[in-house]
């Protein structure tokens, strides 16, 4: 419990209205989209650079635990205090402070939330590629400390294809700006790669510089159905390697379909064992021939049927039966999300395993994912309040993480390691590599104070790592 | 075994404490904390503050039930910080039903801690069927028709802060109408014609009181249509207050005894209001006794018959309306909270609009978007409301229209106050108003004020006056 002393001295510092204490506040800031569950001491609500920078001056001085926070919609526990602390809620850090449409740039505060910077860089005619799902709620703020992807990563990138400089309050509380706007800049060692993903251990970001592109003119569906998932993988490998790059290449398994289907019909066939979702876009002009070759791929590989959605409406149809994936399941009961990530080969057997494992466990797996850039998110539908079942859970979401490593893949896709995730680390990096990341660590954040207790088990019990 | 992921999916213990009305657990679980309703709701876009958020709110109830926070004060106070406009229900993946886990958690904590006096009051003696409303607003009449008014809101300008609740409310407050309807309208209005349907009647308290012309251009227009209406003496409030306010007490006995009354009145085809939060709260009565055995299925045929005023318009009157004028006129909906997020009704009214020819219908970014009425709060939380109030100016002022039609009365009298107050070119209207001037039902009565009017642009209308810039309801028949 932070000193009564300290907490006058915070609200000294930023004025007592921004400095919350009383219980109320702190458990709605006890929380993120998982179920982690952990009270701040105190939750500190700064407007500016220099009020980051005076905060962190204090919990350092004081050696106290900060916990950034955007907008806690993260999947692995990364803004949860699980060592009180400070809470540094960014979201009132919320201004857009330059759009440059000559430059293709965006300078923003990290509480922006990504969707309101894509609707005021839209009146020129620009986008931002990184679109995570929660990109209505999500701050820019924990894209780039999450390194946020989407289902149009396949043929964009992710959040940090998109930064060209951030500027940082480290632990001590000094600022540091890194990059610049240029997309080209090899001057000195990439710090911003660095900040990036961080998951808020190594600063705190208080301004990020982006890149911007132009909006394609068009954008088609198509809809492909299978009676095999792998046939559908093997499918996507095929689009790709026909010359063409499409925006997403979203998997449903049947599961998935069955799940939205019994909510409403949008017009997906309940006994197939997985449906494509592929978006291409681009000029009108040329668009029809990349259809076509997307159709021609997906037969190629076993479709039972293909169809190009007729209209925006059908397009749109077709979509909002992805986006519904997420309330259907939760009819089932609760749900573990996962995000593993492999590279795109071994994706259909990544699917068996993960099917396996369901079995071994009896629990469902119903999965989805962006699969053209390896990203599969399995689910566990499980109810919390049964404990042995919950226990299960535990097994069989372990399981998935080694099955991923095993298959060259990866413990997390996008959403982050966090305190889901920190104890397979180990098994997940390279040993010379995971050193070296702790003393980075220990290099930016010497009292172990920025987020202790996320990314290495380490910097929970250690008290200066 | 890992230990971190273990603290991710401990199961659930349940709830450690049990109040009778708060919120079931397994409803509250439901939440998923997604954060998907924290950027649609009014309170957090005004303050983005967890604790002004959907998410925030149901939190705090589940700290409750898990008895990590008490049942107080500090408590109780957030969770009428909520405008109960609904918005977060329309986007929640998981379907949680916020709004109503919110109401319930304050009639849970009223349970606990008593209502407070106030509400007590309000909710279980001024505002519980329109006539007593009428007693209480007897006074009122009177000193607006002396004098007294003007010295008054004189008087409460130079008064300190502490009265701004006072001034907020003598503000609100419209010239009132000389009779209230309840008090005139019979208990059968025959149709103009042929009988077509037999609909029962429902008098917001709020619509008879302040809107009685309003109201009444729902009767002329239903029996135009050929529905005999049939308004049965004895109503009493639909209990939308009471919902919101946390009396659930209260709330139950207004919904029995508006139940018998319609019972009694034999065969009808609907039971229509022209008040959205009264067809709302109508609509909840089947859930709402669902676990009283002697009321539940009577308590079901009741709502399953409830039609919102849109709705049953939508339904019965001709394919195309009014006549086509030029240039035409320019009209917004406002949709009340109660209507689009809490009933999903949000077609009819577009479709009605649509028919009416000599109308051009201008959508404003976010028509739902609560106008910051919500009830009580522009009295309860008046700076949090004149937020609110000044998003949805804007929003009606980017739309260059010239009227703004909604079948709120809140509504009606936050906007209408808002157009007093800053003399805007507005005229705010309850669609029956505006069906009863330009939908062309009455052929054979005489043209109505609007009709004489050449379609001026809103400046021009103030400037000439045809638009009076106060914007009370309007007589339709000289
Ligand atoms: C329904 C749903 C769908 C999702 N879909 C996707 C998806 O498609 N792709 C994807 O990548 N993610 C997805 N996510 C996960 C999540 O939305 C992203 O990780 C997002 O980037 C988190 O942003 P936030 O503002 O909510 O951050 P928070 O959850 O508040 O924080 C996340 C982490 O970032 C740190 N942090 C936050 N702000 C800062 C800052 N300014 N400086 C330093 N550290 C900071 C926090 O300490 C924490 O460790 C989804 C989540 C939900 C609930
Ligand atoms: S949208 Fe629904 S599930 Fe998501 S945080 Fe809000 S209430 Fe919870
Ligand atoms: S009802 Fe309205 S004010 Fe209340 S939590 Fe939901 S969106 Fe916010």
């Amino acid at each position: 419990m932070i000193d009564a002393r300290i907490i006058k001295e915070l609200k000294q510092t930023l004025g007592a209205e921004r400095v919350l204490d009383s219980p109320v506040d702190r458990v709605a800031y006890s929380y993120d989209a998982t179920w982690a569950e952990a009270l701040p001491d105190v939750v500190v609500l700064p407007l500016s650079t220099a009020e980051v920078s005076a905060t962190l001056r204090i919990a350092h001085r004081e050696r106290i635990a900060v916990v950034p926070r955007g907008a806690a919609s993260g999947l692995s526990g990364g803004a949860v205090p699980i060592m009180g602390g400070i809470c540094l809620c960014l979201t009132r850090m919320n201004r857009i402070l330059e759009i440059n449409p000559e430059e293709l740039v965006a300078v923003v505060q990290p509480g922006v939330v990504n969707m309101d910077l894509q609707q005021a860089v839209g009146r020129y005619g620009l986008f931002f590629p990184p679109d995570p799902a929660s990109w209505d709620m999500a701050t820019l703020g924990g894209n780039v400390a999450e390194n946020a992807g989407g289902p149009r990563c396949l043929k964009y990138g992710v959040t940090k294809d998109y930064v060209l400089g951030l500027e940082v309050v480290l632990a001590d509380g000094s600022v540091m700006r890194t990059g610049g706007r240029t997309i080209k800049n090899v001057t000195g060692y990439d710090l911003t790669g660095l900040i990036i993903g961080s998951e808020g251990t190594l600063g705190v970001v208080t301004e990020i510089t982006l890149k911007l592109l132009p909006k394609p003119a068009a954008r088609s569906t198509v809809l492909a159905i299978f009676d095999h998932i792998e046939a559908a993988c093997q499918a996507v490998n095929r689009v790709i390697t026909s010359g063409v790059l499409p925006l997403t290449t979203e998997l449903m398994d049947g599961d998935c379909i069955r799940a939205v289907q019994r909510q409403r019909d949008y017009g997906l066939p309940e006994d197939a064992d997985a449906v494509l979702l592929i978006d291409v876009e681009g000029w009108p002009e040329a668009l029809q021939r990349e259809v076509d070759l997307v159709q021609a791929a997906c037969e190629a590989a076993g479709a039972r049927a293909v169809h190009c959605a007729h209209g925006e409406a059908e397009a749109e149809r077709l979509w909002a039966a992805r986006r519904a994936i997420s309330p259907a399941l939760a009819e089932l009961g609760d749900k573990l999300g996962e995000d593993i990530a492999v590279p795109r080969s071994r994706i259909p057997e990544m699917v068996m395993r993960i099917r396996a494992i369901g079995r071994k466990f009896d629990l469902r797996t119903p999965i989805f994912g962006h699969i053209g850039d390896g990203n599969l998110h399995p689910y566990l539908i499980c109810d919390r309040s049964d404990a042995a079942m919950m226990a299960r859970v535990r097994q069989a979401a372990e399981e998935i993480f080694l099955a991923a490593i095993e298959l060259g893949g990866t413990l997390s896709g996008e959403h982050g390691i966090g305190l889901a995730k920190r104890d397979y680390l180990e098994r997940a990096l390279d040993p010379v590599a995971r050193a070296q990341m702790l003393r980075l660590k220990r290099l930016f954040d010497p009292h172990n104070i920025l987020n202790p207790g996320k990314l290495f088990a380490e910097t929970e019990t250690a008290s200066a790592p | 075994m890992g230990k971190s992921l273990e603290r991710l999916t401990q199961p659930l213990s349940g709830p450690r404490v049990h109040l009778p009305a708060l919120p079931d657990y397994s409803v509250l679980r439901h939440c998923v904390r997604c954060a998907r309703c924290l950027p649609v709701c009014p309170t957090y876009q005004e303050t983005t503050l967890e604790v002004q958020s959907p998410r925030g709110r149901l939190a705090l109830l589940k700290a409750v039930a898990d008895g990590v926070l008490p049942v107080a004060a500090e408590v109780e106070a957030h969770l009428y910080h909520c405008l109960d406009c609904r918005m977060c229900n329309t986007v929640c993946p998981a379907n949680v039903p916020i709004g109503e886990c919110i109401v319930a958690g304050r009639a849970a904590f009223a349970q606990q801690r008593g209502l407070a006096w106030w509400r007590r009051l309000v909710f279980r003696h001024a505002l519980i069927s329109a006539e007593r409303l009428g007693l209480v607003l007897a006074p009122l009449r009177l000193y607006q028709r002396s004098g007294l008014a003007r010295l008054v809101r004189l008087l409460l300008r130079a008064l300190p802060a502490p009265f701004a609740r006072l001034r907020t409310l003598e503000a609100l407050l419209p010239p009132l109408p000389a009779h209230p309807l309840h008090a005139t309208l019979d208990v059968i209005t025959p149709p103009r014609g042929v009988r077509r349907y037999r609909v029962g009647f429902f008098l917001g308290c709020m619509m008879s009181q302040l809107f009685a012309a309003e109201s009444r251009a729902t009767v002329e227009i239903l029996t135009a249509a050929g529905c005999e209406v049939v308004t049965p003496r004895g109503q009493v409030c639909c209990g939308a207050p009471q919902d919101d306010q946390g009396d659930r007490v209260q709330l139950r006995r207004l919904a029995r005894a508006n139940i018998a009354l319609f019972e009694g009145l034999g065969a009808l085809d609907a039971i229509v209001t022209d008040c959205a939060a009264c067809s709302h709260m109508l609509k909840e009565y089947g859930a709402l006794l669902a676990d009283e055995p002697a009321f539940a299925a009577r308590a079901a045929a009741f709502s399953a018959l409830v039609r919102d005023i849109y709705e049953w318009y939508d339904a019965i009157l001709p394919a195309t309306l009014g006549r086509p004028r030029t240039p035409p006129l320019r009209v917004t909906i406002h949709d009340a909270c109660h209507l689009a997020n809490a009933q999903g009704v949000r077609q009819p009214q577009r479709r009605l609009l649509g028919r009416i020819r000599g109308i051009e219908v201008v959508e404003m970014t976010a028509p739902s978007a609560c106008c910051g009425s919500a009830g009580i709060y522009n009295i309860t939380h008046p700076a949090m409301a004149a937020q609110r109030l000044e998003r949805k100016l804007q929003d009606i002022a980017s739309t260059g229209a010239a009227v703004v039609v909604t079948n709120g009365p809140g509504c009606l009298l936050q906007l209408r106050a808002a157009v007093r107050e800053r003399q805007l070119p507005w005229r705010i209207c309850h669609i029956s108003e505006l069906l009863a001037a330009w939908g062309d039902l009455a052929a054979e009565e005489e043209p109505t004020a609007w009709e004489g009017a050449d379609v001026v642009t809103p400046a021009e209308a103030l400037a000439t006056g045809s638009i009076p810039s106060d914007c009370a309801g309007m007589p339709l028949k000289e």
